[in-house]
């Protein structure tokens, strides 16, 4: 059997495969489905230092072969993931890694520095390319200078693993993922959902409550493939490619395209199972293929 | 309560009319425990551009021969693929999910709300509070006779109340407008259009009869992890999925 193990830094994973923020609830909710400790890693929830109640219903509209939310990182807050959640996900069987959002630099380093002190999340990812919200999110991973200026802060406060998700509704991908890397991040995940819209022609108003949403599902893995091997020729630091995973081929192609590990998002709502499957069809193919290391595969496509 | 993900067998298939597929499919293995109420995430067979599951109230389950029911309006594309599901064809199913119906303890007297395929869940509600004892009425609307389906199915468990707009069947008119409803009822139970399942809260409220609405909002996992499928409520957005679809009418704003 190939070895499957992988790592983000100093953060080692038993396999590449994640499941994607806002995708996969706290992990618990697929636990009657998934054997939690089949998977490299859980990035939870987005979460954000105050709660948030997110945008009004309607959120989702589902397009061809993929869909539109604008969710809007509804969440608790930091202080109750760390009173109430926590607990409950410590010894899921896998890391548990927060997904950290902000409307300001102080509020992502003020979250970012809580959840430090939590002893089993190993790392962060940093959401710097919401595009639901109206103030932070996005704005932050669309210019180098500012995503630069929030990832230093984060890194000041979070000695541990420091993942940056960054947005593909930019025009330069690798310029903002060169910014992270030269202010100390230990990876960068690509990509989070392309802004997009849909139109009820009958009722002759957008689909979604606040007129824009992030398109993701199988429509967007081409541009989402492009990204990360773009990304991969302008940074050292260890890539987590997603963007429509759905099959183990997928996995492999974004593996080649210069993926360390990769996320399995909107196909967690389409098939639940999915990303043990993943994990599990990784391996087969990999032996099938005649590789003794997933990491002859990463990259191969450079 | 536990959900599982599992294959289950096209064992009938019928058309109650032109729109409305009946679907009964059978578990090899035992059934979870099913509460009236609950719905199932079916994926349904499309060549096309949908891949997201399709939330599909129970419409009846039963345990012994290891087979539930789904009365499916078929809509879109999604929906509309079932259609053409054949006995023996093998359907993924994640079940069963959400909160279900409250069953009441001692002797109840019940009132059923359905509106159009709304109707689905009350045919096992019912079932099961006419078992427990309860008197249960039931009150179905629809635009014309055609959307009144299975009637037949409803009968054993419960007086049978109907409504159509055009008065084609049953009394002309809404179902608030049904002379039934005037009775002393201890509770209201009802799914179907959010205007109607609106004005029957209303007339709840006004009456002093505690109500529980089921939701159909729009969602995609039907588990909690998207949360695109939240409703307004006096405790904040709360996901249809997990913390409903049942919902007492006196936590949601209706906004």
């Amino acid at each position: 059997m190939a070895n499957l193990h992988t790592s983000l830094g100093t953060l080692q994973l038993q396999n590449p495969v994640m499941t994607a923020s806002g995708t996969f609830g706290y992990g618990l909710e697929f636990a009657d489905i998934v054997r939690l400790d089949r998977l490299g890693a859980i990035i939870v929830k987005g979460t954000t230092l105050e709660p948030r109640e997110g945008n009004p219903y309607p959120r989702m509209a589902e397009t061809a072969q993929g869909m539109l939310n604008c969710v809007g990182l509804q969440n608790k807050g930091v202080a109750y993931f760390c009173e109430h959640i926590y607990p409950q996900v410590r010894t899921i069987g896998t890391h548990v890694i927060v997904n950290v959002s902000g409307h300001s630099i102080e509020s992502y380093a003020a979250c970012a520095e809580q959840l430090a002190a939590l002893t089993d999340i190993p790392a962060i990812e940093l959401n710097i390319s919401c595009p639901n919200v109206k103030e932070g999110g996005m704005a932050f991973g669309t210019s180098a200078k500012s995503a630069a200026e929030v990832v230093r802060e984060v890194r000041r406060v979070y000695p541990k693993t420091l993942i940056v998700k960054l947005s593909p509704n930019v025009t330069d991908i690798a310029e903002i993922a060169r910014a992270a890397e030269a202010e100390g991040a230990d990876a960068v995940s690509l990509i989070n959902t392309l802004l997009g819209m849909a139109i009820d022609i009958e009722k002759r108003q957008p689909k979604l409550s606040i007129g824009t949403g992030g398109l993701s599902g199988p429509a967007v893995k081409p541009v989402a493939v492009r990204m990360v091997w773009q990304v991969a020729k302008a940074v050292k630091i260890p890539i987590v490619g997603l963007g429509g995973i759905s099959s183990v081929a997928d996995a492999v192609e974004f593996m080649m395209a210069g993926a360390s590990a990769i996320q399995i998002g909107t196909a967690n709502f389409v098939q639940p199972d999915i990303s043990e499957r993943i994990a599990d069809g990784l391996s087969d193919w990999l032996d099938a293929h005649g590789c003794t290391d997933v990491r002859e595969i990463i990259g191969a496509a450079l | 309560m536990k959900k599982v993900l599992r294959d289950l067998r096209v064992g009938e298939v019928s058309f109650p009319n032109a729109s409305h597929l009946l679907l009964r499919l059978v578990s090899e293995e035992v059934l979870p425990p099913i509460v009236p109420g609950q719905f199932v995430e079916v994926q349904c067979p499309t060549s096309g551009q949908t891949m997201l599951r399709r939330p599909i109230s129970i419409h009846y389950a039963d345990p012994e021969g290891r087979a539930i029911g789904l009365l499916i309006h078929c809509v879109g594309e999604g929906t509309r693929s079932l259609a053409s599901l054949h006995v023996g064809d093998t359907v993924s199913c994640l079940f069963p999910l959400g909160n279900g119906f409250t069953l009441p303890s001692g002797r109840q007297r019940c009132l059923l709300v359905g509106g159009g395929v709304g109707s689905a869940p009350l045919l096992q509600l019912g079932r099961e509070l006419s078992q427990m004892g309860h008197s249960v009425t039931f009150l179905l609307g629809g635009k014309t006779a055609d959307d009144l389906l299975c009637l037949d199915a409803y009968r054993p468990f419960g007086r049978l109340c109907l409504t159509t707009e055009d008065g084609s069947l049953g009394t002309k008119g809404f179902v608030t407008q049904h002379d039934v409803i005037a009775e002393p009822f201890d509770l209201i139970q009802t799914c179907g259009p959010r205007p109607m399942m609106q004005a029957v809260s209303r007339l709840a409220r006004e009456r002093g009869i505690r109500c529980e609405v089921s939701l159909e909002n729009l969602m995609a996992c039907g588990m909690g992890a998207c949360l695109c499928c939240v409703e307004n409520t006096s405790q904040g957005h709360r996901c249809v999925c997990t913390d409903g679809p049942v919902f007492d009418s006196r936590d949601l704003l209706w906004t």
